[in-house]
């Protein structure tokens, strides 16, 4: 069963009908139901059943906060999103994967951060590379949407911003008197 | 010193707004404690035993007089009179309510100040040299980098997450002041043979339960790619740091499980793909920022004075806070001033508000406007005159400031322990005030000479007790108050960690065990040999020896008053 939920995608709250796959506890990535339709699986249901999966139109990829970017390297064509997955808003793992997806892998379609993901983190993970949201379901999703416009400028470069700030602009102290 | 642009006011100001809508959301319930507690720890507030304490980030230990005279007002306003000095060269206030914490982040932010990144599990304010720019043996001034580090470190979006709190030092001089050994990352400026400025990189140090010296894992990095290096080192440790146990998640740990050699193997893979990239540091940079570290309009003037002279002859309280507190300079003429924030009585490190105004207007009248923290817990005016030493030391000692202890036995670096810290074993404060009491005679001080006495509450290490020549750790024992000894501790360019003399030891025997351990030195020492040496040489056992030899009184209450011996 689809239930039609909002996200976060290019900074608007808009209707969404993926769905995630999650293992449960005996489920194994071999034999767990695959629900039909657009559907984000787990990095090892992806790699146990890639031929059944291959089948379908569209498949979404997740990985979790211990993968590492490169595993999915040679498979990013097929997938018509990638997700990392926050367990817990203070694992900043997902950070690094999506600066490397994008930067490294030269990943460019929809990368979504799913799982503990709030307001206060949505400024710095539009910054390594993420564009869609999937904001934890007790959170207010319009609220999270301002966090994505907490400040406007940044030192320093990332995925969203390949120049320093000393090299953007010219810098000059200004007087407080 | 560094002066915001249009740019970093822009920042701070946005993120006092950020921080303000956090604590309404937080008091609305919209935001749950757990949830809060990251957001206001990288804003420096922690909650304590009694109240919020907010720490403020004093970036490489530089301050003007009126970011001084805004503590003042801070702890008149929202405190109670007082701020405390830390060993990151930062200041923190104990009792904020957090309703008013957004009005004194926007009170800082008119000052050029702020508390972005003062705790949680990020890249903390990179700490520094109290000398720097003025130290007779300086290489290079490293605070153009730590300023290039800060700005880079500001809210990195990839690196507020970490596994666990992150710290880096810079030092620029033959003498290392900013303990850069015991840091997660510790930096020397160095020049090659060629002249070039570079910097040797050390990884993996830091103190708390696993207390560890850092590793060099580059002998030369050219400066130009001090931040992309520094980009790759965070880059490995956030996706490889272990994040399962709060107490393994340090890089210290990650080093060493991986083996310097393996880590920095997996650092320059990582960086060769960023190195010479956009993020590469450019001299038109550098220059920008080192014009705000030039030097002072200095005068011209000859290396003493005769009335200095004169003075120093005629007072010997004179000549004993110039031997102690008073700095070589680089530049003919002037001195460097450490003002004492260790008199016997008061908490080491605690400075009250009429002390920091004291001490904004001198630095103004004699140093320049500036005022320096050193990881000791105390302050510099980096710059007065020779001939000016004398009416600034007068100044200074009516204000309780000029005690001529620095580097002496009752300097002492104390953390806050039980009597403000909610992780505390033990107390520390009344601890260094039995030892400065005990041993208050200066005569004895002097006749000692050079040591470290530090002491932490807990294992967090927070009082550097690790690396003291004699190192004080707060521990509980079936929920009574012990403490446990260590020797041989030392910072700076032969850091060590000290030993464990033995058993643990109550309050009130403290002082005594530091009796019978100075009672050895005095003995053993040959001439000119310092406490630190003296314990290189014969190792703990004599020492350890000599204080079990005989039982230590514990004291015991009678009602009211508490006999100590
Ligand atoms: C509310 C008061 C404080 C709390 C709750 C606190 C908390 C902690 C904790 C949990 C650690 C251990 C981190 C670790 O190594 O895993 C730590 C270490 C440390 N803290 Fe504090 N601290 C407090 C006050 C201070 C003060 C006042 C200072 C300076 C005087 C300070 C400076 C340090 C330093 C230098 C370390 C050692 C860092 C290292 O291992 O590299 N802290 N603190
Ligand atoms: S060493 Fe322990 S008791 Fe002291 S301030 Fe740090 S955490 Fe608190």
């Amino acid at each position: 069963m689809l239930v039609s939920t909002n996200i976060i995608k290019n900074r608007e709250v808009v209707a969404d009908d993926w769905s995630v796959l999650r293992l449960n506890e005996g489920d194994s990535a071999d034999s767990v139901s695959i629900p039909a339709g657009k559907v984000i699986v787990p990095f090892s249901v992806w790699n146990a059943r890639r031929a059944q999966l291959l089948e379908r139109a569209e498949v979404g990829v997740w990985l979790g906060s211990d993968a590492q970017a490169d595993v999915v390297k040679d498979d990013l064509a097929h997938f018509s999103l990638v997700a990392v997955d926050f367990p817990k808003f203070t694992d900043g793992r997902g950070y690094s994967i999506a600066y490397n997806l994008r930067t490294r892998l030269g990943y460019n379609g929809e990368l979504r951060a799913i799982g503990d993901v709030l307001r206060d983190q949505l400024f710095y993970m539009q910054r390594v590379g993420f564009n869609a949201f999937a904001v934890r379901a007790d959170k207010d999703i319009n609220d999270a949407l301002k966090g994505l416009t907490d400040f406007s400028e940044k030192y320093q470069t990332s995925w969203d911003e390949k120049t320093p700030l000393f090299r953007r602009v010219q810098r000059q102290a200004v007087s407080q008197d | 010193m560094y002066r915001y642009d249009q740019y970093d006011h822009l920042i701070v100001k946005e993120r006092v707004a950020q921080y303000r809508d956090q604590v309404r959301r937080r008091l609305a319930d919209e935001l749950t404690e757990e949830e809060f507690l990251p957001l206001r720890l990288q804003n420096g507030l922690y909650m304590q035993r009694h109240a919020y304490m907010l720490r403020i980030a004093v970036p490489y230990g530089m301050l003007s007089s009126p970011q001084v005279r805004m503590f003042a007002h801070i702890a008149r306003k929202y405190d109670r009179g007082y701020g405390h000095l830390t060993t990151r060269q930062n200041i923190q206030f104990n009792w904020i309510n957090l309703e008013q914490s957004p009005d004194i982040l926007a009170e800082l932010a008119t000052v050029e100040m702020h508390a972005i990144q003062t705790s949680g599990n990020c890249i903390r304010n990179t700490t520094s040299d109290e000398l720097a720019g003025v130290a007779a043996d300086e290489i290079i001034d490293p605070r153009p980098y730590a300023e290039m580090i800060r700005e880079w470190s500001t809210f990195h979006p990839e690196f507020a997450f970490l596994p666990r709190k992150f710290k880096i030092a810079i030092s620029g001089a033959e003498q290392d002041r900013a303990a850069t050994a015991v840091h997660d990352i510790g930096l020397h400026v160095v020049k090659n043979a060629e002249g070039e400025v570079g910097f040797r990189v050390l990884v993996g140090g830091g103190m708390g339960r696993t207390p560890i010296i850092g590793s060099v894992i580059r002998e030369f990095l050219p400066w130009q790619h001090a931040l992309t290096y520094l980009e790759a080192i965070l880059r490995v440790y956030n996706q490889h740091g272990r994040r399962d146990n709060k107490y393994k998640a340090r890089i210290k740990i990650l080093v060493k499980a991986l083996s310097a050699e393996e880590f920095a193997r997996q650092v320059e893979a990582e960086w060769l793909d960023i190195k010479d990239g956009p993020a590469t540091l450019t001299a038109e940079e550098l220059q920008r920022i080192a014009q705000y570290f030039t030097p002072p309009p200095y005068e011209t003037l000859p290396a003493t004075d005769a009335g200095f002279e004169g003075q120093k002859t005629d007072n010997k309280g004179f000549a004993n806070w110039l031997k102690r507190n008073v700095k070589a300079h680089k530049v003919s003429g002037y001195a460097a001033v450490i003002l004492s924030v260790k008199k016997t009585g008061v908490p080491p490190g605690d400075i009250t508000a009429a002390q920091l105004d004291f001490v904004a207007d001198l630095a103004d009248q004699y140093s320049f406007g500036e005022v320096r923290v050193t990881h000791e817990q105390n302050l510099v005016l980096a710059d007065v005159k020779i001939s000016e030493l004398f009416t600034v030391w007068q100044a200074v000692k009516a204000q309780g400031l000029a005690t001529p202890n620095i580097g002496l036995l009752t300097d002492i670096i104390c953390c806050p322990g039980g009597d403000f810290c909610s992780l505390a074993n033990a107390k520390s404060i009344p601890i260094a005030q039995a030892i400065a009491e005990k041993f208050d005679n200066l005569d004895f001080q002097h006749d000692i000479g050079d040591i470290e006495l530090n002491i932490s509450g807990c294992i967090n290490a927070c009082g550097h007790h690790h690396v003291g020549n004699i190192g004080i750790l707060g521990v509980d024992k079936d929920g009574s108050e012990w403490y446990q000894v260590s020797i041989g501790g030392a910072q700076g360019n032969n850091t060590s960690i000290g030993k464990i003399i033995g058993p643990s030891f109550s309050a009130q025997q403290m002082p005594v065990v530091i009796e019978r351990l100075l009672n050895v030195y005095v003995q053993q020492r040959t001439e000119e040999e310092l406490f630190i040496d003296t314990v290189q040489r014969l190792g703990i056992a004599p020492f350890k020896e000599f204080v079990y030899a005989s039982p230590i009184p514990t004291g015991y209450t009678h009602g009211e008053d508490a006999c100590v011996y």
